[in-house]
């Protein structure tokens, strides 16, 4: 990671993490600290380790050797990658979002308008769209007012104009709160723009930087191979610069699109 | 006295068991846990066997047998050997199987395996009501102090252990309440159709809910239900008791199942027309 930063703004970082599985290695030496007010983003091909070194970070798996640091007393808030709610459970929003944490339905409720989803707070979970569904979750996580917030792939199930929309959301989150993100992704194209700083995972880490340095990296070139070559198209500063204005006006549109197809 | 009366004596264990069924169904049903509560239900028979081999009280032994069988299950699970289901395949025939065995060996016994398998009515004693009750109480207290972790871990296991829940002594719970309520339920439904009060209660009770607990008093209501019809029909058809409550309890989920389906077909076409 660029320069060392102290541990005293740090959230949270793993130094050397390595895991083992059936001789095989699945991590392999991982350096990562996660800032404050700062978007890091992991992408990476399928089964390249993403989810479970999310997993060591959150504490549901122990690494083979390395270190785990968390801040004393950190908070954290976790939308898993795969949640798939079986309807024969009958669980409503409001039900969901209280389910390890007791909150008053103001709480609830608040949380849900920051995601833009409050309406659904009685609906049926599983009578939410995708895009719906990963709003309620990343609320879920609010709840819990986390210093970290964790999200992988937060972006499934959702259509291209919803993506960008809760990229959109994620970064303002990040804004509002000041809370640090990490987020996983294998998606490149809408995440350069939500992000600080990205760290290109394969079992390894190949390359890691902002992300207006990574695409150039020979090493994310070989990774993502024609996919890096189609996002140089577009130029990176479209995005990035959510403060301007004019930008914001830009990148709204998608988002009152995705809430009306709600 | 009522409890001098045999079907009295049935009907007070059968809607005793309803109760505990109803709530835990739901979660064999959530957890897709079916065939573990069928694996767990013919090990009863062993624990029965081993009961009278050994001369220690049969539901006590059934319990012992039945718990053994959840931990030994939740450890195995942890290799990769073979599937789950491969393993619950074996254990649930292998213990089954060797349970006739042993009760075969013993030459001396004289029991009635009918009874033993699909329940029978005429065998609820006084003290089995009390076993139904006792145990039924302990289990649902149990479960209303893991109703809420539970039902996280149902959800989603790594966010509910991400956000602090203690997820393996919960599920090892969960199991050990299923070996209990087995080995309780067990004279009134029968080894072999224990798990289908389990799950068909629950099951039809999904229609009615929109909540996790209505869906479990639902539940207790279908399967207190069925008991009293079941038994009613064993009684006076001479019928044996577990399959006729466990055919109550299949006729309401029959019922529920196409009117839903009724409906939704009536309204697609009501839609489409209009």
């Amino acid at each position: 990671m660029k320069g060392d930063p102290k541990r005293s703004d740090l959230l949270a970082s793993v130094k050397h993490v390595t895991l083992s599985r059936n001789r095989r290695e699945i991590l392999k030496d991982i350096n990562l600290a996660i800032q404050p007010g700062r978007v890091v983003t992991v992408i990476g091909p399928n089964g390249a380790g993403k989810s479970t070194l999310v997993k060591v970070i959150l504490g549901l798996i122990t690494p083979s050797q390395g270190q785990l640091w968390r801040r004393p007393g950190l908070s954290v808030g976790y939308v898993p990658q795969k949640l798939n709610m079986d309807p024969v459970l009958p669980l409503s929003v409001h039900r969901l979002m209280t389910l390890t944490k007791r909150a008053s339905r103001d709480e609830v409720h608040k949380a849900l308008t920051e995601t833009g989803v409050a309406q659904r707070i009685d609906s049926a979970v599983h009578g939410l769209s995708g895009g719906e569904f990963q709003r309620v979750l990343i609320a879920r996580a609010l709840l819990r007012r986390p210093d970290l917030l964790v999200l992988d792939e937060p972006v499934q199930g959702v259509d291209f104009v919803g993506e960008a929309a809760l990229y959109k959301l994620i970064s303002e989150i990040r804004d509002r709160r000041g809370c640090g993100i990490l987020m996983v992704s294998h998606d490149l194209h809408v995440v350069m723009g939500a992000t600080d700083w990205v760290v290109c995972l394969n079992r390894k880490i190949c390359c890691e930087g902002e992300p207006e340095r990574v695409i150039q990296h020979p090493e994310y070139a070989e990774m993502f191979g024609h996919q890096a070559s189609s996002f140089a198209v577009f130029p990176h500063h479209e995005t990035s610069h959510a403060d301007d204005p004019l930008d914001e006006a830009v990148c709204d549109e998608p988002v009152t699109h995705g809430r009306s197809a709600l | 006295m009522i409890l001098d009366d045999f079907f009295a004596r049935a009907m007070l264990a059968g809607i005793g068991v309803a109760l505990i069924t109803g709530p835990l169904g739901c979660f064999i049903v959530w957890r897709r846990m079916a065939y573990f509560g069928d694996t767990v239900a013919h090990s009863a028979l062993l624990g029965v066997a081993l009961g009278f081999a050994f001369d220690v009280d049969p539901t006590l032994a059934v319990g012992g047998v039945a718990i053994s069988i959840s931990v030994l299950l939740a450890v195995l699970q942890q290799q990769r050997w073979v599937a789950v289901d491969t393993l619950l395949g074996i254990l649930s025939h292998a213990s089954l199987s060797v349970g006739l065995v042993v009760i075969g060996l013993l030459t001396w016994l004289r029991i009635d395996l009918m009874g033993y398998l699909f329940g029978d009515i005429l065998a609820v004693t006084e003290a089995d009501i009390y076993r139904v009750y006792i145990g039924g109480a302990v289990a649902l207290i149990t479960l209303v102090f893991l109703w809420r972790p539970l039902l996280a871990i149902t959800v989603h296991e790594d966010l509910a252990r991400a956000e602090g829940v203690k997820a393996l002594p919960v599920r090892l719970a969960l199991m050990i309440l299923v070996a209990l309520v087995i080995a309780v339920a067990m004279k009134i439904v029968g080894i072999l159709l224990i798990t289908a009060l389990l799950i068909i209660p629950a099951a039809t009770a999904r229609r009615f809910s929109s909540s996790p607990e209505s869906m479990a008093l639902f539940a207790i209501l279908i399967g207190m239900f069925s008991v009293a019809v079941g038994l009613s029909v064993s009684l006076n058809y001479d019928t044996p008791s577990g399959p006729s409550i466990v055919s109550a309890a299949a006729l309401c989920f029959v019922l529920v199942f196409s009117s839903h389906l009724l409906t939704k077909g009536v309204r697609r076409w009501l839609n489409r027309s209009g």
